[in-house]
């Protein structure tokens, strides 16, 4: 299951969305997400639908590998619907047995659900189009600012790029570790909480053991790259924007209004 | 005790194009006792077969049997199949986890639920089994070299007592010196127990000196199921694959290509130079005679 | 002076145990001398926990001396105001192919030294370029390096070095962990960057297919060269080289057997079409 994390994975094509500047994109994915929580009629929701799709659409990405992100959050959704759908007060709809549906309820379920799934996916978009690393590139460029209070933003930025790179690694590393103990008649799955604890050692020792490897292996061949910290570096991909980049913007303050718009008269 | 695949088919991916068929319509059949080298380069299916044999991948078509029972049965014992499938993973040593070597080959027979002391005996006898010194048993399995560490990993397995042993590249990162030990240490394991050994490898050459069958993969599907010489016979279809027949055959067969009549069917350096010693002492001999028939 | 220079180079390493006390003193590198003139192949070859990679870690200043001197082009790798001098210089590829890549795209990644050493945009474009083209990976440029072989991997890393315009590379057992068709792609592209380009390639390794083309050839154990010369001359001491461990191709071998019986031939065979020749002449006497 682990695998189906779609965040993270870069998606490899041709399209408007992926020659965007990262910036755009990760201003664009938090504006997004805050037009979720602006908007709260169904006319705001098909106005963010139609935005997403249109930028699926111009994004080049199979829409499968946008739901395969979904996979992994499937659980949490099913809580949260399930939780609003039963325990909104309000009025009755339906009862079975001592379990009652409310209009309200029903009503919080399906926003949520909405705004769940069209977050996962909004993320996805940007994560599956964007190299992490020019994603944090934009970071590092957005938080520059920060230096000033002495936020080690380059540092910052690398160490989450790297960490990137790294996550399939160590979940396909996970995935061996596992099978090999399971060879040896672990059992990670049966038994009390204490008990599945206990039953983790002979998988995180080793996962442990072969991080820390990894860790200063790279460590050794960054500095063996003449990798010393931000200074003097240049870039091989500087961030400039671009006159498609300008009308994205000019783009997502419009939809942005008009999610305001709609919120205010609608 | 043997070991029927019966159709194995393993596709990977769901049912989208980016589907993978790992495995195609395999057919095999490991009796007991066998000495077997699974040999196919990277992304063969090789690796993925082997994990067919204890369950921890169930195909997506056809049937695993071992000792004639469906092991995807509902009511099947996976944990007993393996204890009784010994699997040893590539970099063994990497799944090392305990505070001292003992403690770690303990692990498998305890998982089995055995008292404490059949555990014990279980693990020292496996401790000797891949010749590891008393002197190592209460050290952190971290502190070991690279081919002993991997010995602790391979008798971690052998505690279980399997019926058939699955070694996934044993020799893989190790010196040559290293290499040949660990393969010495495990024919002799055979010699000793008669447990049948599967050797997963990407090298005829390691393999060819220690077995009596091997079984070539390519792209999922079984190429080649034949003793050695047999297989080494199709050296330019094994390379075109991108596995080599041991550098012997390819001596032999240039021999046998510029008119030394020799056997090109040899599969070990012991075997070709009696191969070439009988053909040049027969030519000698010739010579001689002619030259004593010269000389008459 | 040539490329790469040692003089009784010493490197010692204390164990300590747990609670931190000492335990010994290990001698990793033990007066190791050693000239390598610019464009040469040289092989270090040696069984593991010979001190080959200590050594090699030397060179770019990953490791100092304890005792003797290391100089990389004339500069001792002790100056610390060298110190990125020499590492551009001395590019090193190491032997875990996952570990050394740190872009998420492969011309990313290329372009991660010239990064570091401040290189302008533009230049850091035409050289990724060209070092990719070099390996011949230009058409992975966009590739994640997840979705490559081994062999691919690791001629990624050697491009990430070629960018840094270095004088020689130092390769730390690239192909140990690859399979035959990877370690064949990866020997092909170093031998062609020495051909070619005429980087000075120092490759350290425990296989012997792989320094059959070098220039020149040491053997270390225990820390010290224990055997240098030619491949040829190297191949001809069989029994030599079992004994530090290493074993020599099949064909050397099957010739040292034959030798031994009584066939006359020459010492140090090294191809197959050497021995088929060689036993064909005998044949036809």
């Amino acid at each position: 299951m682990l695998r189906d994390i779609t965040l993270g994975q870069y998606y490899q094509t041709e399209s408007v969305i992926h020659k965007l500047d990262p910036r755009v994109k990760l201003i664009a994915t938090i504006c997004f997400i805050i037009s979720l929580f602006v908007v709260k009629s169904w006319i705001g929701y098909a106005v963010a639908a139609v935005f997403l799709a249109v930028v699926i659409r111009l994004s080049h990405v199979p829409f499968k590998y946008m739901v395969k992100g979904m996979r992994a959050i499937v659980f949490i959704m099913l809580i949260t619907v399930v939780f609003n759908l039963f325990l909104t007060p309000g009025e009755v709809l339906v009862t079975v047995w001592k379990i009652k549906i409310t209009r309200e309820g029903l009503q919080q379920a399906v926003t949520m659900a909405v705004r769940l799934s069209f977050l996962i996916v909004g993320s996805s978009v940007m994560t599956l189009t964007t190299t992490p690393n020019s994603l944090t590139d934009a970071m590092e460029k957005l938080m520059k600012p920060l230096k000033v209070f002495k936020v080690p933003v380059h540092e910052v930025a690398m160490m989450m790029s790297i960490a990137l790179r790294f996550i399939p690694i160590l979940l396909e590393e996970t995935d061996k570790i596992m099978k090999a103990q399971i060879a040896r008649g672990a059992d990670f799955e049966s038994g009390n909480l204490i008990k599945k604890a206990k039953a983790m050692v002979p998988l995180l020792v080793p996962l442990f053991i072969s991080a820390f490897r990894r860790a200063n292996d790279l460590a050794m061949a960054m500095e063996a790259r003449c990798y010393r910290g931000g200074e003097h570096r240049t870039k091989m991909k500087p961030l400039k924007y671009a006159a498609r980049d300008r009308m994205a913007y000019g783009v997502l303050a419009a939809y942005f209004a008009v999610c305001i718009v709609i919120r205010i008269y609608l | 005790m043997s070991i029927i695949l019966d159709h194995v088919n393993y596709v990977y991916g769901g049912d989208t194009a980016l589907a993978v068929h790992a495995l195609k319509d395999i057919n095999l059949v490991i009796p007991d006792g066998q000495f077997i080298g699974l040999i196919g380069h990277t992304g063969s299916g090789k690796s993925t077969l082997v994990q067919h044999l204890n369950g921890l991948i169930k195909p997506t078509g056809g049937s695993i049997y071992f000792n004639g029972e469906d092991i995807h049965a509902d009511d099947y014992d996976k944990k007993k199949l393996r204890s009784k499938v010994g699997l040893v993973f590539q970099y063994p040593e990497h799944q090392l986890f305990e505070i001292d070597v003992f403690s770690d080959v303990c692990f498998g027979p305890r998982n089995l639920g055995l008292s404490r002391q059949e555990t014990e005996l279980r693990a020292y006898a496996a401790l000797k089994q891949v010749g590891l010194e008393d002197e190592y048993f209460y050290q952190s399995p971290f502190d070991l070299s690279g081919g002993q560490k991997r010995r602790v990993a391979i008798a971690g397995v052998l505690a279980m007592k399997p019926d058939i042993l699955v070694l996934d590249e044993p020799t893989a990162g190790l010196d040559p010196k290293g290499r040949d030990e660990i393969l010495d240490q495990i024919a002799k394991l055979k010699e000793e127990t008669g447990i049948t050994v599967i050797l997963v490898s990407h090298s005829m050459e390691d393999v060819a000196k220690y077995v009596e069958r091997i079984i070539v993969m390519n792209q999922g599907a079984v190429m080649y199921d034949d003793v050695p010489r047999e297989v080494f016979k199709h050296y330019r279809e094994l390379e075109e694959v991108g596995l080599a027949a041991p550098q012997v055959t390819y001596i032999m067969q240039a021999l046998h290509k510029n008119g030394m009549p020799v056997q090109t069917d040899v599969t070990t350096i012991a075997e070709a130079k009696d191969e070439i010693l009988r053909v040049l002492d027969g030519q000698m001999r010739v010579t001689e005679q002619m030259q004593d028939l010269g000389a008459m | 002076m040539g490329i790469i220079k040692a003089d009784k180079l010493v490197f010692e390493y204390i164990r300590r145990d747990e609670e931190g006390n000492v335990e010994g003193i290990t001698r990793a590198v033990d007066e190791v001398d050693l000239d390598v003139q610019q464009g040469d192949f040289i092989a270090v070859l040696g069984h593991n926990g010979s001190g080959k990679s200590t050594l090699a870690k030397h060179i770019n200043a990953i490791l100092y001396p304890t005792e003797g001197t290391v100089w990389v082009d004339g500069m001792d790798t002790k100056d610390e105001k060298d110190l990125w001098n020499i590492r551009q210089e001395a590019g090193m590829v190491f032997q875990n192919p996952d570990n050394q890549i740190i872009g998420q795209v492969v011309e990313e990644d290329v372009g991660f030294g010239p990064e570091n050493m401040g290189i302008p945009t533009e230049e850091i474009w035409a050289r990724v370029e060209e070092s990719l083209k070099a390996v011949g990976m230009y058409k992975y440029r966009k590739f994640s390096p997840n979705k490559l072989s081994g062999g691919q991997k690791q001629r990624v890393s050697i491009a990430g070095v070629i960018a840094m315009h270095p004088k020689c590379i130092i390769l730390d057992e690239p192909t140990a962990m690859l399979d035959p068709n990877g370690r064949k792609e990866v020997v092909r592209a170093v031998r062609a960057l020495n051909d070619v380009e005429g980087i000075t390639v120092l490759l350290i390794t425990h296989y012997m297919e792989e320094i059959i083309h070098a220039d020149k050839v040491f053997v270390m154990d225990k820390g010290r060269i224990a055997m240098q010369g030619t491949p040829r001359e190297i191949f001809s001491r069989v029994e030599h080289l079992k004994h530090l461990r290493l074993d020599v191709p099949q064909v050397t071998l099957l010739a040292h057997e034959l030798k031994k019986s009584g066939v006359g031939l020459p010492d140090g065979i090294l191809t197959v079409e050497e021995l088929t020749q060689e036993l064909m002449r005998l044949y036809h006497v």
